[in-house]
């Protein structure tokens, strides 16, 4: 806890800033510019924000685990629980667009909102997990204890995500391969790179701007209370 | 360990009427899941190894839920963590003796589901497999779990389910199929894998949910 988090965050309102405008460019060439394609004609633009979601939602889980490991293992620096805290709320917003997303590319596509795909489910489970770990940290009142526990779940919660991916593909598999650009045709390239940095760069900002409240609310927590609190407490008695 | 296991057994048999209880529940839940479904024979037959697993793991939560309640009164977890061995030891020995008893819950509840769901099956041998490899699963992350959720002032029952439910579901996927596939017959001999698959995940989270627990009860 430094006085840093009582100076205006300059850096992740700039990445916002910077995200938000890249993501608009980047949705209007994948909207208007870029060609539609073959088979699935416009409702396949919706990759240009369900793939980059679909990366950086991983990348904010991946994050959580190597929070959590170093709150663990680095002698429980409340930063990284802070950052831990941060990264597995916009993991879980990101998740769950992206399965929203998913959803509505799946109607017109498969006829069917849900499917019970590996990647469906798996980012589904990962949602939940991640869900319980938030719900988790609510009903914890000592920090450390907190913090440890979260850590330690999102650690057993990220070990699964390989055995779930794996038992869901025994089980059942629908979904159409991964894309990335070196998947794609060249034409979509741009707005797919685009929009995989704009959506890295809100991630990044808003984790940023998340840690700074968590670790202001922990900061709060551990305060001892203002001195007129404790006048009244010595009244009562 | 060994200790641990003991006394952890011992205060299970004493407890014994839970038990019972929980059996029931399981019992309860499977009549349910019947209602559910409508007395259509064939229908029932299909799901009745997802309602088995489906029972036993609603009926694992209330067994869970109570792993650490004697520790809990009188802070008696204190005073075992003082004891000259590793927490590890408690864990191992609280981990197995709830395997023993969801693996006994399991077994108890497959005759229900055969008389229920005429779900019969001559593969014995592995259903018993089955159902310790799976409740293995259920009880290695659900022990860890327990000694947070049993330490909160609020949410107890809520939590565990909450955390547990998305971390097992290859657990209730692979035991589900494995056991479907007994009862309706496997003629591509799939049931293997799914064996394997259960064994991977009890080989990562027993060792993964032993190296972990000291720090969830460390002050």
């Amino acid at each position: 806890m430094t006085s840093n988090n009582h100076r205006f965050p300059r850096a992740p309102y700039a990445l916002l800033t910077l995200g938000t405008i890249l993501l608009l460019t980047g949705s209007y060439l994948g909207l208007f510019v870029a060609p539609p394609e073959h088979f699935m004609g416009d409702v396949q633009r919706i990759m240009y924000v369900h793939v980059p979601t679909a990366w950086n939602a991983l990348l904010a889980m991946t994050f959580a685990l190597f929070c959590a490991i170093a709150f663990l293992f680095r002698g429980g620096d409340f930063k990284w629980d802070a950052r831990m805290e941060a990264a597995i709320e916009v993991g879980v917003l990101l998740a769950f667009l992206l399965c929203c997303q998913g959803a509505i590319w799946a109607k017109p596509t498969w006829g069917v909102w849900w499917d019970w795909d590996p990647r469906l489910t798996t980012t589904a489970v990962l949602l939940f997990a991640f869900i319980g770990i938030l719900a988790l940290r609510r009903f914890v009142d000592d920090p450390v204890r907190r913090g440890t526990w979260s850590a330690v779940a999102t650690i057993i919660a990220y070990a699964d995500v390989p055995i779930v991916y794996y038992s869901v593909t025994w089980w059942n598999s629908l979904h159409q391969l991964q894309s990335s650009p070196a998947t794609v045709s060249k034409s979509f390239h741009l707005p797919l790179r685009m929009n995989a940095f704009a959506i890295l760069f809100l991630m990044t900002g808003f984790i940023m701007l998340r840690a700074r409240l968590a670790s202001l609310r922990l900061e709060h927590e551990l305060a001892p209370p203002p001195s007129h609190e404790l006048d009244a407490v010595g009244e009562l008695a | 360990m060994i200790e641990a296991l003991r006394k952890e057994l011992l205060l299970q048999w004493r407890t014994r009427a839970q038990a019972t209880a929980v059996f029931v529940f399981g019992a309860t839940s499977l009549l349910l899941f019947s209602f559910a479904i409508g007395p259509n024979a064939s229908a029932l037959r299909q799901h009745a190894a997802g309602f088995l697993w489906l029972a036993l793991l609603l009926s694992s939560t209330l067994t869970l839920a109570e792993t650490f309640h004697a520790e809990m009164e009188h802070r008696a977890l204190e005073g075992l963590l003082l004891l000259p061995t590793s927490p590890r030891a408690i864990y191992y020995g609280k981990a197995i003796a709830n395997w023993l008893q969801l693996a006994l819950l399991g077994i108890a509840l497959v005759p229900i589901t055969v008389v229920l769901y005429d779900a019969g099956t001559p593969q014995l041998g592995s259903l018993i497999l089955i159902i310790l490899l799976g409740t293995a699963g259920i009880s290695a992350p659900g022990t860890l779990y327990s000694a947070m959720t049993s330490q909160t002032t609020r949410g107890k029952q809520m939590l565990l389910p909450l955390l547990l439910f998305p971390l097992i579901v290859p657990v209730l996927l692979a035991a589900a199929r494995a056991t479907s596939l007994i009862i309706l017959g496997d003629p591509m001999a799939q049931g293997a894998s799914w064996l394997r698959l259960l064994a991977a995940f009890d080989a990562i989270y027993w060792s993964l949910c032993g190296l972990l627990f000291d720090r969830v009860v460390e002050e």
